[in-house]
């Protein structure tokens, strides 16, 4: 059991924890980044002395980027490899794809957990808003959860790039890019255009950001700048039960497509280097 | 002459009739094009054995390691090996055998012992047993320990692939495929990758197809050869034998009598 599944698994943390290591410089670079984009959209909040707006924008830009860096890492993965030239040698190692890509998932989470709080803590530092009553507990439970749902996600997008290996990098980006338009992370879905509005159904950030603004407090008619009224994780099951529904389907799904792509990929040559 | 003991009577790869075509259009609208890269292949190498596969580029050589490696499906014909058939055993057959390529594939940010590590756990060795026996195969393939913490971008070719025939013997495996281990390497590597594929062949009876350009090399490692041009495996036999067929001189002439093909000179040197 421990040879076979769980050695194999923590390899893949292993090689992307030095990875991440040997590239720390860029990861600095990218995080300082990540905290500086994130003050400024919350200090449109700020600026309208609004708590409310400044909450909503802090905790949009906060879990789209733990939710952006978890999908980049799993849908970027094979692109990565593809880049170093060692994606044969992975796809040869008596290793299945669900200990593969399980791996590839754990060190996603670990790094998109730790990458968040240190925005977090950044932006706290940075521009003075009190989270004091936010369950924020509660926060993490469903960012955990909603975690599942963009590791399905992921899965499916890391085909591209084993379909296509000239455009395939690229076209993960646009699958995000439309994520963030349909999920209303920093205003209401009912902005949308009518004929989009129903996307944001179909993706879990939408749930994921309707329970943690419940969690923090942010829309409570009794909180104030100073104090929020979180609400408790039990008001919050039905987003988390369809946020775990949708980890149920998406990750077997995404399996199953990553799988077919494979099989594809093995007919046409398209594993090799140069595709 | 390299000859095989009689005892090792075993098959250890059996392709039969192989077949593989790429398609692909040059446009949208522009029909499908088919190449043949492997036109039916049949070839049998027994336990211990080495086997040299021989062919100027475009003859079908990756192309058939890459099937034998899992990681390209064939359009028809069978292959058995150790035991096992494709597709069917692909997940036994992966932890028997190991694979060099022509190009090192690593993360080239790591160490090569990170990268053997990565590489020992992805097939379930425990690290320090891993550790222990990469550093040894490194020491005798020449590297200097010293350098094993250093990224692997800083490392000439030369020591590259050598890292390379480390991470895939780390599982000790029965069964070995090389494609062209000794393309681009300068004299001294090339002469220190082959003396230590002899002295394995020799300690564990590994089995080794080999696929190369190079003649000498392939006189010298391999039992027997084959003679790959167009898909097709035109001749196969000891040099010996091969030259004898051919009444010629030299490997190179037998190879261009029996195909009608010569090697680029780019080939040659490489």
């Amino acid at each position: 059991m421990f040879e076979r599944y769980i050695r194999p698994m923590w390899a893949f943390v292993f090689r992307d924890w030095h990875l991440t290591r040997r590239y720390m410089s860029w990861v600095v670079v990218f995080v300082f980044y990540a905290i500086v984009n994130s003050a400024t959209i919350a200090l449109i909040g700020k600026a309208q002395d609004d708590f409310r707006l400044t909450l909503t924008l802090l905790l949009g830009v906060l879990l789209w980027s733990f939710l952006s860096a978890m999908y980049n890492e799993i849908a970027n993965s094979i692109s990565y490899e593809r880049w170093e030239g060692t994606l044969e040698y992975t796809f040869m190692a008596p290793v299945s794809r669900l200990i593969h890509l399980s791996g590839v998932s754990l060190f996603a989470v670990i790094f998109s957990v730790i990458r968040t709080i240190v925005i977090l803590v950044g932006l706290v530092l940075f521009i003075q808003v009190s989270v004091n009553g936010a369950n924020l507990l509660g926060v993490l439970v469903v960012l955990l959860v909603a975690s599942l749902a963009f590791m399905g996600l992921g899965l499916m997008a890391a085909i591209l790039p084993v379909m296509s290996p000239e455009n395939g990098a690229q076209a993960t980006n646009i699958f995000q890019g439309i994520l963030l338009l349909v999920s209303g992370i920093y205003y209401p879905v009912s902005v949308l255009p009518s004929w989009v509005q129903p996307l944001a159904y179909l993706s879990p950030a939408t749930y994921a950001l309707e329970a943690c603004r419940k969690l923090m407090g942010i829309n409570h008619p009794d909180s104030t700048s100073d104090k929020l009224v979180g609400a408790p994780l039990s008001s919050v099951l039905p987003e988390l039960g369809i946020l775990l529904l949708m980890g149920v389907v998406l990750i077997p799904l995404g399996l199953w497509v990553f799988h077919t792509a494979e099989m594809w990929a093995k007919r046409t040559g398209k594993l090799k280097r140069t595709g | 002459m390299l000859t095989l003991e009689s005892t090792k009577t075993q098959l250890a790869i059996e392709v039969s009739d192989l077949k593989k075509v790429f398609r692909k259009r040059d446009g949208l609208r522009a029909p499908l094009k088919e190449e043949w890269a492997l036109k039916g292949v049949s070839f049998q190498v027994r336990e211990g054995e080495t086997y040299g596969l021989l062919g100027p580029n475009g003859s079908g050589k990756s192309t058939l390691i890459r099937i034998l490696s899992t990681l390209l499906t064939p359009d028809g014909g069978t292959v058995r090996m150790l035991g096992h058939t494709l597709p069917e055993g692909e997940r036994e057959l992966r932890r028997k055998m190991g694979r060099v390529s022509v190009d090192a594939a690593f993360y080239k940010k790591l160490s090569p012992r990170e990268n053997l590590l990565y590489a020992a756990q992805l097939y379930g060795l425990e690290p320090r047993t891993a550790e222990k026996r990469a550093m040894q195969i490194l020491e005798q393939l020449g590297l200097e320990s010293r350098r094993f913490g250093d990224p692997i971008e800083e490392m000439s070719r030369g020591m590259q692939q050598k890292i390379a025939i480390a991470r895939a013997l780390l599982i000790n495996p029965p069964l070995l495929l090389l494609d062209e281990p000794t393309t681009g390497l300068d004299p001294k590597s090339r002469r220190d990758v082959q003396a230590f594929l002899e002295d394995l062949r020799a300690r564990e009876g590994t089995t080794i197809l080999l696929t190369t350009h190079d003649m000498a090399e392939a006189e010298r490692l391999s039992h027997r050869i084959g003679f790959l041009a167009h898909g097709r495996l035109v001749a196969e036999g000891t040099a010996n034998e091969l030259k004898q067929k051919a009444g010629t001189e030299s490997l190179e002439e037998a190879f261009i009598a029996l195909t009608g093909e010569a090697f680029d000179e780019e080939e040659l040197e490489s």
